[in-house]
């Protein structure tokens, strides 16, 4: 069971992740879009999609800070360990509300909104109901568990595991100790990875940093070969018109 | 100096006479399916008038265009580079459907079906095209159209916002008197477009070849800061997959020498298709004139002179077939705007050096010499009229000279002076020599400005060369070698991500333009708000008895 759960779906998942992308990329440019809603309902959004968007880049910036980087790093940085425990305690709080509430006011209006509930798809509801998921298992872990509770050392556990993912040699026994809620969130992290390929969510490998630097005019010379010209009406008209069969 | 070629369109305003055949034949070709129900990539607006979508000229509520910082550099009215990518999660300047109008249908089955001996007459209910459910028809596109509600609504117009308030109640005043005319707009395709230039993915482009502005629908990823950029408005999100999508100058026909649908299916005729030469490295300076009133001729003098041996030989230099510079040569939009200067670009303060030019209408200034109780005929009563009454000049002046309302002037005496040289021509046979010196065109010159204006047949209003290919021999090369590449040539010229490239014995038809096969599997679980019927009718399915 734990090698199912800690080491058969988190690569079953990264494989679907890597070649869904891959899958995406070459057969679907034309789906490749935020698809944004903005033109159909503006006002909730304009203050729900900047909460929920900045929140995320918290939410991944804690993700990769407290699963990446060893605790033994931070030691050498001369970070205490109630520094580090208090930044990633409030950072998490706040950003991670942030992202609660923009979800949520996402979520009541493209539900309550008819014109934007039409355009949804399947794809975007599995979507909604995967990050609300998500969201609630890790607001869940860090202010139930570590804000108001005795809190919990993911780093030398379920960070060691997430790691050892990587380096091809997981290390299950370090998850079964491991608090459900954090259990729990660390599975479905795996599973929104597999589904991510699938979603619009493929719209954050196209942040276009690129446009900082280009050039404001963007000239293309245009492709394939050259059309046929076409008839003029006159010479139609004298081809097929009356008395052309007389010439 | 870099040369290149541009297809331009100019129209005679004169002529336009508000059918909007150009608006549906284009929306039948190109934007009749789900997701672009509200968008128009031509359309024919009432003016005066807020226009579509709604005070779309109103840059300081929109931000759209170019302008001037403080240190003379031009730059996008919505802000920088830094500034745009921030505003990427929602951007504040982006019309809503409520801009532009929801699109409606009917439920015309209720009429169809209803049974024999109603003791009431059944009446079919808008219903949103959107969401099907019954809505209030409150606005559209052409709403406004020949001055309905304008009594109410055209003073928010932002041309008669800019003017001096007395002269704009004189205008508010006219309208009872009906001064209006119609306003027929499509696509820019800017020299200097600020939509491409805002475009976070690059997905937007500018042709090489001839200055077609297109959208490639396979690099557009929705970051829609594009549809605030345009000043003109002619950017629209299709809300049903989520892409930016815009007039595209019917480039398959233009590639194949035809002229634009708008324009082959224009009634009065009053459009002009040809090409233009400019420079492309004289394009930054133009924009960037200080004065407003010096945009004009600024745009002007981008352009280069076909005649001119060097300028013909530079684009035979720069790959451009001789058909080409012959083409250039014959252009009717070249003669109107360059040699007869009577066309004039829409909103050159937007400095984005738009390539539809528009001859201004007589007509409303005909109707003031009329109430103004003088002879329309004579040209001199018209020449003091143009100068005496401000109204409509300076409206116009808005329109199409940021506002300098001595250039609209000369521009109208010129087609007054033409109108009267004519008529002493026709009626008398005599030759008003103190006409040519008025607008400062001698007799032929006039003649033929009038024959391009009033009479000119298909092949004379539209010179368009067919398309070439820089390495025209390596491409031909490369249909032979793989006759069926045209579907998976990646990053197509526009829409639709593919050119029509099925090989060089294909004639480009109309047949060839749908942007998507079954508009129905655009959008794959999205419950279809239309069924195609039996009798191949669209058919709206929605249950009666649930209404």
């Amino acid at each position: 069971m734990s090698t199912l759960l800690w080491i058969v779906v988190p690569y079953a998942c990264l494989t679907v992740f890597v070649v869904g992308h891959v899958w995406r990329w070459r057969h679907d440019q034309f789906g490749w879009t935020t698809h944004t809603s903005q033109l159909l309902e503006s006002r909730i959004l304009r203050l729900a999609s900047p909460l929920f968007h900045l929140g995320a880049l918290g939410v991944i910036g804690g993700h990769v800070v407290g699963l990446l980087v060893p605790a033994s790093v931070t030691e050498a940085l001369h970070v205490s360990e109630h520094v580090y425990h208090a930044t990633a305690v409030w950072g998490g709080t706040v950003t991670g509300l942030m992202l609660v509430v923009g979800l949520t006011l996402l979520i009541v209006r493209r539900r309550m909104t008819p014109r934007v509930f039409r355009v949804t798809t399947r794809m975007d509801k599995a979507l909604f109901l995967a990050l609300g998921v998500m969201a609630a298992l890790g607001m869940t872990a860090t202010v139930a568990v570590n804000l108001l509770g005795s809190g919990y050392d993911y780093r030398e556990t379920i960070a060691v595991w997430f790691r050892s993912v990587f380096y091809f040699s997981p290390r299950s026994e370090l998850m079964t100790e491991a608090p459900l809620v954090y259990q729990l969130h660390a599975l479905g992290g795996f599973v929104f990875l597999a589904l991510w390929p699938f979603t619009r969510l493929v719209h954050v490998w196209s942040a276009p940093l690129a446009y900082l630097w280009r050039p404001y005019v963007v000239y293309r010379a245009r492709r394939g070969a050259v059309p046929a010209a076409s008839p003029r009406p006159a010479e139609v008209r004298d081809r097929v018109g009356p008395g052309a069969a007389a010439r | 100096m870099r040369i290149r070629a541009q297809v331009a369109m100019v129209m005679n305003l004169d002529k336009c006479i508000g059918c909007h055949t150009c608006s549906v034949t284009c929306k039948q070709t190109w934007t009749n399916r789900e997701g672009t129900e509200y968008v128009w990539f031509n359309n024919v607006e009432t003016k005066p008038g807020i226009g579509y979508p709604k005070h779309y000229e109103d840059q300081e509520k929109w931000k759209g265009g170019w302008q001037l910082d403080s240190k003379g550099r031009l730059v996008l009215r919505s802000g920088g580079r830094g500034k745009r990518l921030s505003r990427i999660f929602a951007n504040p300047d982006l019309p809503t459907l409520e801009d532009y109008y929801e699109p409606a249908t009917f439920d015309k089955d209720v009429l169809v079906n209803a049974p024999a001996g109603l003791s009431d007459t059944p009446v079919k209910q808008p219903r949103s095209a959107l969401t099907g459910e019954p809505m209030a028809l409150e606005w559209g596109a052409n709403w406004e159209d020949s001055l309905g509600g304008a009594h109410e609504r055209a003073g928010a117009d932002p041309n008669l916002v800019a003017m001096d308030p007395e002269a704009a109640a004189r205008v508010k005043f006219e309208f009872e008197k009906t001064f209006m005319f119609h306003l027929p707009r499509i696509c820019e395709h800017c020299l200097n477009p600020a939509c491409v230039s805002a475009c976070p993915s690059g997905a937007m482009y500018k042709r090489e070849e001839d200055g077609i502005v297109l959208v490639d629908q396979d690099r557009c990823r929705g970051w829609r800061m594009c549809v605030t950029a345009c000043p003109y408005k002619k950017v629209y999100v299709n809300h049903s997959t989520g892409k930016a999508e815009k007039c595209t100058f019917c480039f398959p026909r233009i590639e194949a020498g035809q002229p634009t649908v708008c324009s082959e299916t224009c009634v009065g005729r009053l459009r002009y298709l040809g090409i233009v030469l400019y420079d492309e490295d004289a394009v930054l300076a133009a924009a960037s004139v200080e004065d407003e009133h010096d945009l004009l001729d600024a745009q002007r003098q981008v352009f280069l002179d076909p005649r001119d041996p060097a300028v013909a030989a530079a684009a035979l230099e720069a790959g451009m077939p001789q058909e080409w510079v012959d083409a250039a040569v014959a252009s009717p939009v070249w003669r109107l705007i360059s040699d007869y200067k009577v066309a004039l670009p829409l909103h050159p303060e937007y400095r984005t050096l738009p390539m539809v030019w528009y001859v201004p209408p007589l007509s409303p200034v005909l109707d003031a010499v009329g109430a103004a109780g003088r002879d329309d005929a004579d040209a001199d009563e018209v020449f003091h009229t143009i100068r005496d009454l401000r109204i409509p000049v300076e409206y116009l002046a808005e329109l199409f000279t940021a506002g300098d309302a001595d250039a609209v002037a000369g521009v109208l005496m010129k087609l007054a002076g033409m109108r009267s040289y004519m008529r002493a021509r026709t009626l008398d046979g005599t030759v008003a020599a103190e006409i040519c010196e008025a607008i400062g065109m001698t007799g032929p010159e006039i003649e033929a400005m009038y024959r391009l204006l009033a009479i000119a047949k298909y092949d004379e209003r539209y010179v368009i060369p067919k398309a070439y290919s820089k390495d025209a021999a390596a491409l031909e090369a490369q249909a032979a070698a793989t006759a069926d590449c045209s579907l998976d040539c990646e990053g197509g010229p526009g829409m639709g991500g593919d050119g029509p490239g099925e090989g060089a014995s294909v004639p480009a038809t109309v047949e060839r333009f749908h942007l998507v096969d079954d508009a129905g599997s655009v959008r794959p679980g999205r419950k279809a708000l239309f069924e195609r019927r039996s009798d191949g009718r669209l058919g709206l399915t929605i249950d009666p008895a649930g209404a």
